[in-house]
C-alpha cells in the first residue's frame, strides 16, 4: 500500500502497532481540518509492525503526550517535502492535562478545573502518580 | 515557604528539630506562651474531627495565638460551592497559618499550590495525616527515650490504617528496629510496603496473626481497629474480632517497659482494664499531640523563642 509523501507536516514514526488511534485521539487531532493518514500495521525491519501518522499542515506537537503513549514514537518535521528536523521523544518527567484521575476520592474528581498533574515515580514500570491523591495509573 | 502535606516533606532532621523543640515545650510551658502573640491559625475543618481540631487550637493557643475557622464544610464557604483554591486564598488574608482537613485526597496539596501562608494538612480522607505521624514519633521518644533499636509490633487494620502506613514510612529512615506485623491474613499490611519499605531498605519484618505468640518480644504495641465492614463476610469477622483485642490476659507474657499505643479514637480495641496500667501510653500520646502541633506551628512560622 502506498501513500503519498506529505509537503509541509509532520511524520509521526515507529509507533508501536496498534497504537495509532490513541496517538490521534490524545492529540486530538480530529479538531484538525487538513488531510491526516493513519497507516496501521506497516512492515518494518526494526520493530516487524508498525503504525504511522502523516499530518499535512503545521502542528505543534505535543512531545509529552507522545512520550507518555510511546517514548520510542519518532517525529520529522516536513516542509517543502524535505525533513528539516527530527524531534526526540522521551517518557515525560511531568503529565500536564494528559490524563485525568481515576481516584474517585482525589479532590480532582470534585474540582474538575484544575490542572491534572502526574509525575513519574517509577521510569522503569512507566508508573505515574497523581501529585494530588499519589494515586497511580 | 513551607508546608507540611505528606510526613515525608521533612527530613530526618527536620523531623529531629520538630522532637527536640517539642520536648523543650514540655519542659519550659511559660517561655512558650507568648511566642505566637498577635499570630492567628485558621483550623479549617471541611469534615469533622474532634481530637484534631481541638488539639490544633489548644497548641496556638497555649503558644499565645488566636484561632478562627469551622469545623464542617456546612458551616463554610463549600456548601455555596466555592472551590478549595478560593478559600485558601481568602483565608491566607486573614490568618498566619492554616490547619486543613478535607475528606477528599490530595485537596491540603491543592491548597498549599495556591495558599501564601503555610498550610498544615490535618488529614485528607484516607491518604495522610503526618501531624499524627509526628505525634507517634513524639510518643516514642519521650516513652523510650529514642527513636532507634526497639521491636514495635503494629496490630489489627494493616491494610487500610492510613497511621500504620505513614508511621512504618516514618520510622523506616531510622536505625535498629524490627517490625512485626500482627494482622489477619484479610487486612495484611499492602505488598509495596514490604517491597518499597521493608525489603528495599532491609528492614527486618515479621508477619504473624496473633499477638499472643510476639508479645514476650515487643517493647511497643500499636493498635488499631478491626472494622466489620472490612472483611468480605460476617463469619471471618466474627472469628476473628477478639484475636485483636487487647486485654490483660494477652499482656502475661509483655515486658514491663511495654509500651501500648493507639491514635485513637478507641472503640473496643484495647481494654478500658488497662486504662490505669502505666504502660498505657495513649492518653499520654494524645497529650503529646499538642505539644508536637505547637512545636509544628513554631517551625513554620519560623518564630524562635
Amino acid at each position: 500500500m502506498k501513500v503519498d509523501s506529505i509537503q509541509n507536516g509532520i511524520v509521526l514514526d515507529h509507533i508501536s502497532a496498534g497504537k495509532a488511534f490513541q496517538v490521534y485521539h490524545d492529540l486530538e487531532l480530529d479538531k484538525l481540518d487538513c488531510s491526516i493518514a493513519i497507516l496501521q500495521n506497516v512492515t518494518s525491519n526494526k520493530m516487524g509492525r508498525k503504525d504511522i501518522l502523516k499530518i499535512d499542515q503545521e502542528y505543534d506537537v505535543n512531545l509529552d503526550v507522545l512520550g507518555y503513549i510511546d517514548p520510542d514514537i519518532t517525529v520529522s518535521i516536513i516542509k517543502d517535502g524535505q525533513t528539516i528536523e527530527k524531534k526526540k521523544v522521551a517518557l515525560p518527567k511531568k503529565l500536564i492535562n494528559v490524563k485525568k484521575c481515576k481516584n474517585p476520592r482525589c479532590i480532582t474528581s470534585v474540582e474538575t478545573d484544575i490542572p491534572q498533574i502526574f509525575v513519574l515515580t517509577d521510569e522503569k514500570n512507566r508508573i505515574y502518580r497523581c501529585i494530588y491523591c499519589e494515586a497511580d495509573k | 515557604m513551607k508546608h507540611l502535606i505528606d510526613p515525608t516533606d521533612l527530613s530526618v532532621e527536620e523531623i529531629d528539630g520538630i522532637l527536640n523543640l517539642a520536648l523543650d515545650i514540655i519542659s519550659n510551658k511559660e517561655r512558650y506562651s507568648e511566642a505566637c502573640k498577635g499570630k492567628k491559625l485558621a483550623t479549617l475543618f471541611f469534615e469533622p474531627s474532634t481530637r484534631t481540631r481541638l488539639s490544633f487550637e489548644a497548641a496556638m493557643m497555649e503558644l499565645g495565638g488566636n484561632v478562627l475557622g469551622f469545623s464542617s464544610a456546612d458551616s463554610s464557604s463549600a456548601t455555596k460551592g466555592e472551590s478549595v483554591g478560593d478559600t485558601i486564598r481568602v483565608v491566607g488574608c486573614y490568618a498566619d497559618i492554616i490547619a486543613m482537613r478535607h475528606p477528599k485526597e490530595g485537596a491540603p496539596m491543592l491548597g498549599s499550590m495556591v495558599s501564601p501562608v503555610p498550610i498544615i494538612n490535618a488529614g485528607d480522607g484516607g491518604h495522610n495525616h503526618p501531624t499524627q505521624t509526628l505525634t507517634d514519633l513524639l510518643t516514642i521518644k519521650r516513652e523510650k527515650g529514642d527513636l532507634n533499636n526497639f521491636t514495635i509490633g503494629l496490630c489489627g487494620d494493616l491494610k487500610f490504617g492510613r497511621t500504620v502506613h505513614s508511621l512504618i514510612k516514618a520510622l523506616s529512615r531510622y536505625e535498629g528496629i524490627k517490625f512485626i506485623l500482627i494482622s489477619p491474613k484479610e487486612l495484611k499490611v499492602p505488598d509495596y510496603i514490604i517491597t518499597e519499605v521493608f525489603e528495599k531498605n532491609n528492614i527486618d519484618y515479621e508477619e504473624v496473626t496473633t499477638m499472643e505468640e510476639v508479645m514476650s518480644k515487643l517493647d511497643i504495641i500499636y493498635m488499631t481497629r478491626v472494622q466489620k465492614e472490612r472483611f468480605f463476610n460476617e463469619a471471618d469477622y466474627v472469628r476473628l474480632k477478639d484475636t485483636y483485642i487487647l486485654d490483660k490476659s494477652k499482656l502475661k507474657n509483655a515486658k514491663e517497659t511495654l509500651s501500648i499505643m493507639h491514635p485513637l479514637p478507641r472503640v473496643n480495641e484495647i481494654s478500658t482494664e488497662l486504662d490505669d496500667d502505666p504502660r498505657a501510653a495513649y492518653f499520654r500520646q494524645a497529650l503529646n499531640g499538642k505539644y508536637v502541633r505547637m512545636a509544628l506551628i513554631l517551625t513554620l512560622l519560623g518564630v524562635n523563642v
